[in-house]
């Protein structure tokens, strides 16, 4: 469904991505681990196109996506949940749910994903004329995730979903992101919880200074030795 | 009607308060030949079968459809007959009528630049250079363009009202491509830079007119035919009203309004967000310059320093005032800051220090604006409901836990 080969991006001076590949089949819940600062967001961003690569290539569905607009890209059925969940604070939780949906027009569709999307969240129906920037992270992390949905894309990338959660709250983020890949929509799962990130991914890529350095199923990342030590603060 | 004299050099109320042209004859009557309409035509079928399919509908639907054409056929009538008897009192009253065309004037200058600055928050200082490339431009044409096309400044003809609105819909457009120009290459920038450079596009026209001794310079354009009346003023406030507040209940409103929120995630959802800002800087710009046109054509000259910076901070200060995106609110702002600054006419400059008294008074106290969000007519109904539903929920629970 994704491949993605030898992508380089500059910020100025920074090289901040080196020659980075990889693949997501269709299905998949497909992680990608690394420390901060590691190239993870510049990954995302790259993929929807709100970064600009100098080299490489993005084959999504079968097209080469690398020249082109985030708009266009989204139309592809690619959707981005960013880093910090960027929600419209001054927005109803309704609207935010609406512009998720901004570049479709099947009105019976619309509705029958919002239907799904408070199915999935209720907590967002039940807040659905409040303003957005009055929910909990969690609440707001739900909203973000359930905007992208919206748009019913094929490929949802998630960008650290757990960050600034309560446990609790993340553990049931983590079981409604399995539950939408299980719907039939493929996940890339940006993760700095290393631990939640691979048992429920099917595979796993580990980044380091903007390379891939390491890729296994979900099951033997989370076995492999390196991996305990750098991400999982277990001593091997 | 012809004894209508030149008030060139200042903002002196026209001499004759009814002016001769047929667009404010017709403007005026038309409002009363509304009323007729609504009363003889209109009214009793809306009525009937309005009443009808409240009483025999199952649906609520079809209810809810005969609810609002009961409502129509009531409402009509009544606001047709406001306006006529509105426009017939104030054509008999020049100083009001003075008023409430620079009111006009100023709603149609806080009204767009909401749509750039409110509605799709690009912060831009430089509103009154697209209302000084339209009222140029539209002063040009009527002044030299005008006489061949049987314009003659001294007496109305019946060619006028064509002309003129040729003339704004022209320097409307002229704003436009300067507004696309400005757009274009600044709209990368953000916040503070933005800022920056559409203060500096206001300067460079400012500037650039008082240099070009074609268009009068410093000492100004003069002998423009006064053609703006309250019929045309209220015409085009109106236009800019109903035209921004369609936008910003459209789709294309909330998709300004994720720019305004957040611009990367507007983009992440598939929002064209150089489009969206181009096209707010284009449509705000457009009625920027026809307002422009119709301040010219009111005080038939035009300075440039009528256009300076300090003019783009009221333009701003109205829409900060009324709430940033609320159109109601920079309409009230719009027309009170006016009234205000008339009536302080004699105090000068110190209205600016006044201005900013209030300014910083309201960012105290309301820093979200008179208005905040809010619109009137749309939400307002349920709003207050709701808000009376919840101040009696809020007292209810509050007796039950008073101790007896
Ligand atoms: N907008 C930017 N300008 C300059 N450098 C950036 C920018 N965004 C990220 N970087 C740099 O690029 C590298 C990768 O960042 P990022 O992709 O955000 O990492 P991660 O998401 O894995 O924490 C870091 O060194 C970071 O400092
Ligand atoms: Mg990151």
């Amino acid at each position: 469904m994704l491949s993605v080969r030898g992508l380089d991006v500059y910020y100025g001076g920074i090289h901040a991505l080196r020659g980075l590949s990889l693949d997501v089949s269709e299905g998949e819940i497909v992680t990608l681990i690394g420390s901060n600062g590691a190239g993870k967001s510049t990954t995302l961003k790259t993929l929807s196109g709100l970064v600009r690569p100098s080299a490489g290539s993005i084959t999504f569905r079968g097209a080469e996506i690398i020249a082109e607009r985030p708009h266009r890209i989204v139309a592809r059925g690619m959707s981005h949940v960013p880093e910090g969940r960027r929600v419209f604070a001054n927005l109803t939780v309704a609207e935010n749910l609406d512009l998720g949906a901004y570049q479709r027009r099947d009105r019976a569709g619309i509705r029958e994903d919002l239907a799904r999307t408070y199915h999935i969240f209720p907590r967002l129906e039940e807040r659905r004329s409040q303003r957005a920037g009055t929910l909990s992270g969690g609440e707001q992390q739900m909203l973000a995730i359930g905007r992208a949905l919206m748009s019913r894309p094929r490929l949802l990338l998630l960008d650290e979903p757990s960050l600034g959660l309560a446990p609790r709250v993340v553990s049931s983020i983590f079981t409604i992101i399995r539950e939408i890949n299980q719907a039939g929509t493929t996940v890339l799962l940006v993760e700095q919880n290393a631990h939640l990130a691979l048992e429920i991914a099917h595979r796993g890529y580990v980044i380091e200074t903007g390379e891939i350095v390491l890729t296994d199923t979900g099951p033997k990342l989370l076995g492999n030795a390196q991996v305990k030590r750098a991400y999982l603060g277990e001593a091997a | 009607m012809s004894d209508q004299t030149q008030t060139a050099g200042g903002a002196q109320p026209p001499s004759s308060p009814l002016p001769g042209n047929w667009f404010d004859i017709q403007a005026r009557s038309y409002a009363e030949w509304m009323f007729w309409v609504h009363l003889l035509i209109l009214q009793p079928p809306g009525f009937v079968v309005g009443l009808l399919f409240v009483v025999r509908c199952a649906t609520p639907e079809g209810k809810a459809v005969g609810t609002r054409l009961l409502k129509f056929s009531l409402v009509g009538p009544g606001v047709a007959i406001l306006i006529g008897a509105a426009l017939r009192f104030v054509s008999t009253q020049p100083y009001l009528s003075f008023i409430l065309v620079r009111v006009g004037i100023w709603v149609i200058l806080a009204t767009s630049l909401n749509l750039i600055n409110g509605i799709t928050g690009q912060f831009s200082l430089g509103h009154m250079g697209f209302a000084a490339v339209g009222g140029y431009t539209a002063a040009s044409i009527t002044v030299l363009l005008g006489p061949r096309l049987g314009v003659d400044p001294a007496n109305p003809g019946p060619a006028d009202p064509l002309v003129f609105f040729a003339a704004l819909v022209c320097g409307g457009v002229a704003a436009s491509v300067a507004g696309v120009l400005v757009g274009l290459p600044t709209l990368r920038l953000r916040g503070d830079y933005l800022a920056i450079a559409t203060l500096g596009f206001g300067e460079i026209v400012r500037v650039a007119l008082l240099n070009i001794p074609a268009l009068g310079g410093a000492a100004g354009f003069k002998g423009i035919p006064s053609f703006t009346t309250l019929s045309w003023a209220t015409l085009w406030a109106v236009a800019a009203v109903l035209v921004v507040r369609n936008i910003r209940f459209s789709r294309h409103g909330r998709a300004l309004l994720a720019v305004r929120e957040d611009e990367v995630a507007a983009e992440a959802m598939g929002v064209d967000t150089v489009r969206y800002k181009v096209r707010a800087f284009t449509i705000g710009a457009f009625f920027a310059g026809v307002a422009g046109g119709l301040l010219g054509h009111y005080i038939t000259i035009l300075v440039p320093k009528e256009f300076g910076f300090l003019n783009s901070i009221e333009v701003v200060v109205m829409v900060v005032l009324g709430g940033m995106g609320s159109i109601t609110g920079s309409v009230l702002a719009a027309a009170g800051l006016t009234y205000l600054s008339e009536a302080l006419r004699a105090v000068g400059d110190v209205r600016m220090i006044l201005y900013s008294l209030l300014l910083i008074l309201l960012m105290l106290t309301r820093p979200q604006g008179l208005l905040g969000q809010i619109e009137l007519g749309r939400d307002s109904v349920r709003r207050l409901r709701a808000l009376l539903g919840k101040w009696r929920r809020g007292r209810a629970p509050a007796k039950e836990e008073t101790p007896g």
